[in-house]
This record gives C-alpha cells, structure tokens and sequence, in this order.
C-alpha cells in the first residue's frame, strides 16, 4: 500500500526530474487534477490482489528474436545532419549545450 | 456498402484505365483543398509536388506493368496518422516540439503500403502524441463532418474526419493506444480496425506507449479498411515486438456472440437503443447472450493511464530540441536548462500532465506500487477477457458511451472525466485484443459505433462478422 500526499513540492520534484518548467498558474491547475487522479485512479490498483501474479510487459507472449551480425549501409553524416538548424552545425558535428 | 464503392473495385478498373487514378488524385487533393479552406483541419502536411511525383512513377508502372501495378493498392491514396514517419514528408506527431522534423525513412507500414502501388497523399491531424479522446490537444483541431461543432474523436480525429468527408476512394492508416482508431471512427461513422498488438509493426511509429501502441486501418467500408490491414500486417525483423503472423481476408464461422452488460448499461439511453437494434438483427443469426467483465470496468482505466503515461514519460524524455524539431539557443546554457526550456515552451497542457504522472508514477519508492502491479492487473484482465472466450467467438457492445460531443462540452471536462470516456475503448487496447469499430446507426444524424472484440490474432473472425453488418 503506498502512501502518498500530492503536494506543490512533490509535483516541483516530480516536473524538475522530467525536465519541464511549470509557471505558478500551471502549478495551480495541474496539483488539484493530478491529485485526483492519482487517489482515485492510481491508487485503485492498491485494492487489487496480485499475489504470485506474473506481469505481462506486453499483451501478448513476444519472444527475443535475433538477426544476423551484418554491416549494412547507414545514414551519411549529412543525412544525420539534415534535420539541425544552421547554427547548432559545426564542420560536420551537431552542437549541443555544455554538459559541465 | 456497393461493391463499386469499395477500393477493390477501384484497383481492377486502374489497372484498366490509368485516367481512373488521375481522376480520383485530382479530387482527392481538391477535398482536401477544400476542407482546408472551411478550416475543417484534417490534414496536417500535404506536399502535392511528392504526390505528383509519385503518381508520375505509377504511371510509369502502369506502362511497365511491373510489381506495383499488380499490387493490392495500386493508385489507393492513402492518408496517414502524423505520428508514422513518411520520409522527407513533416511527421510531428501532432507535437510543437516536432516541428520542421523531416524523417530520413518510411515507417515499415509505408513502406508495404508503397510497394503495393499505394500514393502516400498526406499526414492527417491528431492529439499531440495521441493523448486524447477528441483531437482537441493540439494546434490543428479536426471538426466532426456530421456537426462541424462536434468532435471527430482521437486521438485519430483527422484520419476518421477525413475518411468521412471525402467522396473519393481513399484508406487513412491509423494508430490506437487506448482507443485512437475506434473512437474517431465511431464519431465519423467510418470503420476502425485495430489489430493484436504485434501483428503490425510499428517501426517508425513516433511511440505514445510501446506496449500499448499499435497500428491499423480506417477506412469508409469494412472490405477497405482490412485490405489496408492485409497489407501493412506481418512480420517486420526492424520492430522487435511484431509478431510471426499476418492477417489474411478470409471468412471464418461465427456462432456465440456475447453482449458485455457492463459497457452496454453504461452507455446513454440513445446509444443503447441503437445498439440494442442491432443486438436483436444479429440474434436472427447467432446465439447472442451476456457477460460480464467485472475487473476489467473495474481496474482496465487505472491499469491503462499508469502503463500509459509511465510508458509515455520515458518516451518524450528523448525530446530535447537537438539533432531534429523544435531547436532553439545553446550558447552559454547548461544542458538541463537548455532541456527544460525547450521542452517547456513545445510541449501542450495535456503532455506535461501526462509527462508529470507518468514520471511521479515511475519514481524510486513508487514504481513497484504503479507501473509493476499494472502489469500484474494487465495479466489478469487478459485472463478475464479470455476466459468470456472459451464460451463465445466475439464480444460486442458501444464503441463509445456517447457520440461525438460538441467542443463546447470538451472544454468543460476535468482529466478526470476526459479519461472516464474511454471506458470501453481501453480494456481491449490494454489486453492487446484486435478490434473493430462498426456503424451501427446514429442519433440525431450522428453516428454510433458498435465494438466487436476477438481473441489474440483471431482478427478473421472481426472481418466475419463486420461483413455481416455492414451488409
């Protein structure tokens, strides 16, 4: 059974480690909505009893399947390149933000 | 529906006569011309100098009589869903954050659709990412061809609206996570036709949930929206979860048909009339009893919005704003800065809520809670659903408990009970049951849809009994 209180901290941690910044306004609307969704939906699992139960990671039974260890022509460095803007492409690189 | 009204119908005389495919392109893109100007939105990306090109090559394998010109779809226009990559054609998903991004290869369902002579005419309108009920999230909102005040449904919305609208042959290829072919097609009166997860491949599909996803047909005839299944089904080695099988058209015999009573009460008072017209025609035909599927109206909704929006989370955290989409300015910037910026500014209301419940539902302490035991529920649905199949060879009740609900009535729905819609459109996307969406009459002028659910790749016995109906 899990215990959990939806508050506006929780849903700052939660936003913050999915990379998304909220405004005060979105912050407002989306605590009270996901609030109820997670104690009226989500937590509706805890009354399941799942004891010994497998879980199904996909509907249906899907076996690994293996191919041949065989080169095969790629994209080209410049079909790589062909979806950046002009200013974040440099001599052949994508250019990214710093990362330090 | 009339034989000469169907895509099979069409192919024989173009090969025939090539003029049948020109005239059919030519009205094709002067529909969706049109539906442009009366801002009925259910195209997204139209480039008419690749359809022509594309119709030039056809021409010329109508002269060559080479393997196109014999292929199941030779000179079918075909519109497709914005989240399957077209090569060099925008496929965004129906996202902001997408925008601009050209994919450097087909979809393996376009690739099929191509070699069997189809003309890939356009990318068709949906939900961003394909999270909704109605098409209303996102920029580009399709309205209802029956009452253009009225939702097409989603998150399919342009692919069911157009497949409505047009007069000319055409199949629009479509993809359901909980729902995305059968609820537009049942607001649009067109059919949709959702396979067992697996059976068609969904490389090159942009992912809502990987497994959940699946791709399928909708089409204004039973007969053309399971030609397009035929083809885009089968193996694929690019796309590690499809499956060894294919679908084929063929009739299978039908005996036991089972009304799922709870999904039938639950629905309004007009549909049930409707549906309960075509319950007593089939009884003429087949032993139709009830059942009942207790957990899965219980525990299907729960199950599903946390497998989907755990599955979703994870998906978009690949979106970024580099390499492709939505790009903006990096000098200067930390990379998590640059992320959360980018991804704040493209992304709708409705992702980020998703984005938000599927991260919280994902994180240490809470994973097992969520994500796992909705798997384990998963397990036992699929057995509940399996179990009404050791008695009958189909399920039948509403597609949707309504039909399709003005603009003005959507905006006044909490998450909550936007979610509570897809009521019937969930349990057999969750179990990965093939399904097809039927017109079963309407009320007031606007469509209502009749579901018929099979077991696991038993998708001949839908193509059975949605022939039956339809005739």
């Amino acid at each position: 059974m899990v215990q959990v209180k939806v508050t506006i901290e929780l849903i700052k941690k939660v936003a913050k480690n999915a990379r998304l910044n909220l405004t005060d306004e979105e912050l407002e609307k989306f605590v009270p909505q996901i609030k109820e969704i997670i104690l009226d939906s989500f937590n509706k699992l805890n009354e399941f009893d799942a004891k010994g139960v497998k879980p199904s990671f996909q509907p249906v039974e899907v076996s690994n399947k293996f191919r041949g260890d065989e080169v095969k022509e790629g994209v080209t460095q410049e079909e790589a390149l062909s979806n950046v803007v002009a200013k974040l492409k440099e001599e052949g690189y994508f250019k990214g933000p710093k990362a330090m | 529906m009339k034989r000469e009204e169907t895509i099979e119908f069409f192919v024989e005389n173009a090969r025939k006569d090539f003029s049948v495919v020109e005239k059919n392109l030519a009205q094709v893109i002067n529909e969706i011309k049109d539906s442009e100007k009366k801002k009925l939105n259910y195209i997204e990306e139209i480039d008419v100098k690749n359809v022509l090109l594309q119709f030039e090559e056809l021409k010329k394998s109508f002269e060559n009589k080479d393997s196109k010109y014999y292929g199941k779809l030779f000179g079918v226009p075909i519109t497709v869903k914005d989240a399957i990559c077209v090569k060099g054609i925008e496929s965004k998903a129906g996202s902001k954050i997408l925008k601009g991004y050209k994919p450097l290869f087909d979809a393996t369902v376009i690739e099929r659709a191509r070699r069997e002579g189809a003309i890939i005419l356009a990318k068709t309108t949906q939900d961003e990412f394909g999270f909704g009920t109605f098409a209303t999230h996102t920029v580009k909102v399709p309205k209802n061809p029956f009452d253009i005040e009225r939702s097409c449904g989603g998150s399919s919305g342009g692919a069911a609206g157009f497949t409505s609208f047009t007069k000319s042959y055409h199949i629009a290829i479509g993809e359901s996570t909980g729902g995305s072919i059968a609820c537009p097609a049942c607001f649009c009166g067109a059919v949709g036709f959702t396979p067992t997860y697996g059976l068609v491949s969904r490389f090159g599909l942009i992912d809502y949930a990987n497994s959940l996803d699946k791709i399928g047909a909708i089409g204004r005839s039973v007969s053309d929206a399971s030609l397009l299944l035929e083809v885009i089904s089968g193996l694929d080695e690019k796309d590690s979860t499809s499956l060894n099988n294919g679908f084929e058209r063929s009739e299978v015999p039908i005996k036991r048909i089972a009304v799922v009573k709870e999904f039938f009460q639950n629905s309004d008072e007009d549909v049930k009339k409707v549906i309960q017209n075509k319950i007593n025609e089939l009884k003429k035909f087949y032993t139709v009893e009830e059942v009942s599927l207790p957990l899965n109206v219980e525990y299907a909704l729960s199950a599903y919005y946390v497998i989907a929006t755990c599955e979703a989370s994870t998906n978009l955290a690949k979106l970024s704003g580099l390499r492709y989409g939505a790009q903006g300015e990096v000098e200067g910037k930390h990379f998590d800065e640059y992320f959360s910026e980018i991804r704040s500014n493209e992304f709708s209301e409705e992702t980020k809520r998703r984005i938000i419940l599927g991260t919280f539902a994902r994180m240490s302490g809470f994973r097992d809670a969520y994500y796992l035991k909705a798997m384990k529920v998963r397990t036992k649905l699929i057995e509940e659903f399996n179990s009404a199949f050791e008695k009958y060879d189909l399920l039948i009740y509403p597609t949707m408990p309504v039909v399709a609900p003005k603009f003005s009535e959507i905006e006044k729905l909490t998450p909550m009970q936007n979610f509570a819609m897809d009521l019937c459109t969930v349990p057999s996307n969750l179990a990965g049951l093939p399904h097809i969406s039927v017109n079963a009459g309407f009320v007031n002028n606007l469509p209502v849809g009749l579901m018929i659910v099979a077991p696991h790749l038993e998708e001949k016995r839908l193509y059975s009994l949605a022939k039956v109906i339809e005739e």
